[in-house]
Order: C-alpha cells, then sequence, then structure tokens
C-alpha cells in the first residue's frame, strides 16, 4: 500500500476552487512554460472536456496564466493574474476543444514566440493538484513533475544516454525514472532525479554535441 | 507504519502512544524531517486554516461564478439571535462557510482532504479552541489525528467526490475532525476511530451534485452541516454510545457505497440538486 504523507492528505496548501481545476491548472501551467522556455508574447490554451466546461467558474482560466507567469498554486495572486499578464506584455487566449481521447481535464497550451516557431505542450490535471504532461511538440512523454527533471533532445546516435547519465552521476545525482523515444533520428530524453542539480551540471550536459534542446525543470511540491 | 485502524489502535496500545505521536512519528520515518521541522510545517497548515476559517465572518465574500457568497456573515451575525442550535454551532457553521466561500473566491486553503470540503476541519478546530481555550500546540497535534484517520481512509477506500461521492469528501473531512475532535478532548485512539466511524455512518451514501459541477453548492452548505456532524460524533463517541460495526468496516462499506453510486451522483452534476430544474437553470447563467 502507498503511504501517505500527512501533508498529502492536509494538502495541497492551494488558491481554491478545486485541486485539479485551479492548483493543478496553475501546476500545468507553469511546468509547461518551463518546458516550452521564456520569451512567449501570448499562449493559447486549448481546453477539453471538463477543463472546456467549466473554466470559467473554477478559475481554470486565470490560474492556467497565472501559471504560465510562474506563480505557484498557492500564489494569492492567482486571480490577479489577468492584469499581471497585461502588465508585462503577454497575450492569451481560451479556445474550448475536443484533444481527443485525453483525460477529461486536458489542456495544450500552444506558446508564440516573435523569432522562433510555436512551442505546445499538452497535459492533464489527474486530481488532487497533481499533474501529468503527455505530450511536447508532437512527441508523446509521460512525466508528473513531482521530481527535478531534465528533458532533452539530440539526433540520436550511440553512446548518448551514456554521456548525459555520467554527467548526472558526476553530480553525485541520482536518476529516479528514464524515458527514451525516438521520432526518425531525433531522440527525447526524460530524466527524473531524486534532487536538484546545478547549474554547471546543467551546462556540461548542455556542451554535449548534437544536443538540439535541454530544459531543466524545477519543481518543488507545495 | 499501519493500513488500518485496527493496526493504528494495536500500535497504539503497544507502544503506549497517542495517535498523534504515531502519525508523527511514521512522518519522520517517511520524510527524514525532524519533528520539530514537521511540527513546524503543520503550524504553518494550522494558520491557513485559521485565516480561510475567519476570512469570510465579518465580510462578504462572493465567488468567481456569482453563484454563492456571504452565508459566513449572515449565519455569525445570526448566532447571538434566539436560536435552535446556539452560538457554538452556529459559530462553527460560519466558520465552514467562511473557508467555502474563500475557496469559491480563489482564496488560499488547505485541502483537508480535498478544497470542496475544506471547510469542516478548520473550523472544527478553531471552534474547539475558542470554546475550551486551547493551545495551538493542541490544534497542530490533533490535525496529525486527522490525517492519520484520512491516511487510513485514503488507502482502503477514497476521498475523492468523482469516486465516492460527498461522502467521501465532507464524510471523510467530518471522520477526520470528529477523531481530530476526540484527540483534543483526551480521549482514547479506539474513542477518536468510533468518532470517525460515527461520522461516516452519519452520512454514508451521501452524493456529489455540484450546480454547474462548480465547488460551490451544495458544498457550502454540506461543509456547514458536516463540522456539526463532526462534533456530535466526537460526542457520542466520548459519551461511550456502542459503536456495532468497527471503523475499518465502516470504511469499506463506505467505499462500496460510492462504488454502487450511479455516475450521475458522483460529481458530473448530472443528478440531484445539479439535475433540478432549477438547477440547471443555474448552470446555463453561470457557464457563459
Amino acid at each position: 500500500m502507498k503511504n501517505y504523507s500527512s501533508f498529502d492528505v492536509l494538502g495541497p496548501i492551494m488558491v481554491g476552487p478545486s485541486s485539479s481545476h485551479t492548483a493543478g491548472a496553475a501546476r500545468l501551467g507553469k511546468i509547461a512554460s518551463e518546458i516550452a522556455g521564456q520569451g512567449f508574447y501570448k499562449v493559447e490554451f486549448y481546453l477539453h472536456g471538463s477543463f472546456a466546461k467549466t473554466y470559467k467558474g473554477h478559475g481554470t482560466n486565470k490560474a492556467l496564466v497565472a501559471g504560465i507567469l510562474g506563480f505557484e498554486p498557492d500564489d494569492e495572486r492567482l486571480r490577479d493574474s489577468f492584469d499581471i499578464a497585461k502588465s508585462k506584455s503577454i497575450d492569451y487566449e481560451f479556445i474550448e476543444s475536443d484533444l481527443g481521447y485525453v483525460h477529461p481535464n486536458t489542456v495544450k497550451l500552444v506558446f508564440k514566440y516573435l523569432n522562433n516557431d510555436d512551442f505546445y505542450v499538452i497535459g492533464s490535471s489527474i486530481g488532487g493538484g497533481s499533474i501529468v504532461i503527455i505530450n511536447i511538440n508532437g512527441i508523446e512523454i509521460e512525466f508528473t513533475g513531482s521530481y527535478p527533471t531534465i528533458i532533452v533532445k539530440y539526433k540520436d546516435k550511440k553512446g548518448m544516454i551514456s554521456n548525459i547519465t555520467s554527467i548526472i552521476a558526476d553530480a553525485e545525482v541520482n536518476i529516479a525514472s528514464m524515458k527514451v523515444t525516438r521520432d526518425r533520428d531525433d531522440a527525447t530524453m526524460i530524466c527524473e532525479m531524486d534532487s536538484q542539480i546545478d547549474e554547471d551540471t546543467i551546462n556540461n550536459i548542455s556542451n554535449i554535441e548534437d544536443l538540439s534542446y535541454i530544459r531543466f525543470i524545477n519543481t518543488k511540491r507545495s | 507504519m499501519f493500513n488500518t485502524g485496527k493496526e493504528l489502535l494495536n500500535l497504539c496500545e503497544e507502544k503506549n502512544l497517542k495517535i498523534y505521536e504515531l502519525v508523527i512519528e511514521k512522518e519522520h520515518t517517511l520524510s527524514g524531517l525532524s519533528y520539530d521541522e514537521i511540527k513546524s510545517k503543520m503550524k504553518n497548515t494550522l494558520e491557513v486554516m485559521k485565516n480561510s476559517a475567519t476570512q469570510a465572518l465579518d465580510k462578504e465574500i462572493i465567488s468567481v461564478s456569482g453563484l454563492t457568497g456571504g452565508n459566513s456573515k449572515k449565519v455569525e451575525s445570526y448566532k447571538n439571535n434566539k436560536t435552535f442550535a446556539g452560538p457554538f454551532i452556529n459559530g462553527a457553521m460560519a466558520k465552514a462557510f467562511s473557508t467555502s466561500e474563500v475557496n469559491a473566491s480563489m482564496g488560499k486553503i488547505c485541502a483537508s482532504p480535498t478544497a470542496g470540503a475544506s471547510g469542516i476541519l478548520p473550523s472544527a478546530l478553531l471552534s474547539a479552541q475558542e470554546k475550551m481555550d486551547l493551545t495551538d500546540e493542541i490544534l497542530v497535534n490533533a490535525l496529525f489525528t486527522a490525517a492519520g484517520i484520512g491516511e487510513i481512509i485514503a488507502k482502503n477506500a477514497t476521498v475523492s467526490g468523482a469516486e465516492g461521492g460527498c461522502q467521501a469528501e465532507c464524510g471523510v473531512a467530518a471522520a477526520m475532525a470528529a477523531g481530530a475532535l476526540v484527540e483534543i478532548s483526551d480521549g482514547s485512539p479506539s474513542q477518536a476511530l468510533n468518532a470517525a466511524g460515527f461520522a461516516l455512518t452519519n452520512i454514508m451514501g451521501l452524493v456529489c451534485d455540484p450546480i454547474a459541477g462548480l465547488v460551490e453548492y451544495p458544498c457550502n452548505l454540506r461543509n456547514a452541516s458536516g463540522v456539526v456532524n463532526a462534533f456530535i460524533s466526537a460526542d457520542l463517541a466520548l459519551a461511550n454510545v456502542d459503536a456495532l460495526i468497527p471503523f475499518d468496516e465502516v470504511v469499506e462499506a463506505m467505499y462500496k457505497v460510492g462504488k454502487a453510486l450511479p455516475e450521475s451522483l458522483r460529481e458530473t452534476a448530472l443528478g440531484g440538486l445539479a439535475a433540478t430544474p432549477t438547477g440547471k437553470e443555474l448552470e446555463k447563467k453561470v457557464i457563459k
């Protein structure tokens, strides 16, 4: 049987009204923006299922915008996120849509950049404020943001995995789980770790040849 | 470690510990945090609860949807009238409403065990503190007792309205609060579990039928009645009223009843009050 912490039962501490529709939405927004990277001028939110049906009453829209601004689910600025986004000249749009056979509380976030291609992330809020990211730019993945996570994309070739993991090991960090997928020549690796890694380690990984993308998701669970 | 009420009681007896002491010990083993760190984390939780349970007492707070709000203030200013339930119970209902209203207006709350049921435990503890002049430390300890009871229910049943109906949210919150109240009154571990079992028994089968699918109505009423359920369940247990069905079996029954509920009565807004003509009319108004 899974052991619960007292703070799983009495928690999360969050801005209401709904752990799945508000707290989970804020986490999705935050993690998605960390994956996509800063510098976006607009985000389109494609809302699916229950998200599409009840997003206004649950403040899902405000929570998502707060998330992309980097706010945690317990940040009381959540309810003012529209105004804060405007003051930062970040535009947003909500589009009710059908994302297919996915969890009822799912959203596709499309990040728009002036000098870069659109970047999209799809994630679901699966209850109690927990989330799962299921797709990054068409690559199907699955990670929950419960651990510090590193996501890298590279031209698939021999030795890449061991290059990356040995740098992580040299930093004395233990890997909790790892998943590698491949789409034609491009491989994506998602590595969840037991502890944070420092900037030097991230730089060392980014210096590996043929790496096209690297993101470090520094998640904190309240 | 414990997975059931029976295991919890055995451990309490074996080690001669209160429920909260056992739960803190378990938390320490699991997280590696020191006892002081764990208690101070829970003190922070208590502060969030106190704020949410008092914010709306003298200030009308309206929900994001506009569907509900202002009831906490109404009950708080009514409580000293010539009432049936008296100032204590009315005050407790006002505090439960307060957290519900803070929650529905995108204010900060602690899910206990869920956001929808987050008004019950804070109101129970704060009302008890006012009545009995308790220290915060006693309330923090009681929160660990509540967490231990909630954990057993989460492990063996569910605390999700979508899975088990409102009995799994407001029912479990009331059970956790009832156990915590017994702890506060220095009752025995078995009295605490009896109180939790009574709270679940009193509302077994309660459906989850929120208007427009929003965490507002009847959730707010069920938070108000939930804290009353917690107080009477604690009193019944402390009076040693017979608990014919052991806590673990009550939890199992609650889970089975929840599973047997049709989907329309499990947070889908397709049945119960949500499906009444007025419920649907209100839904049209708030979902635009």
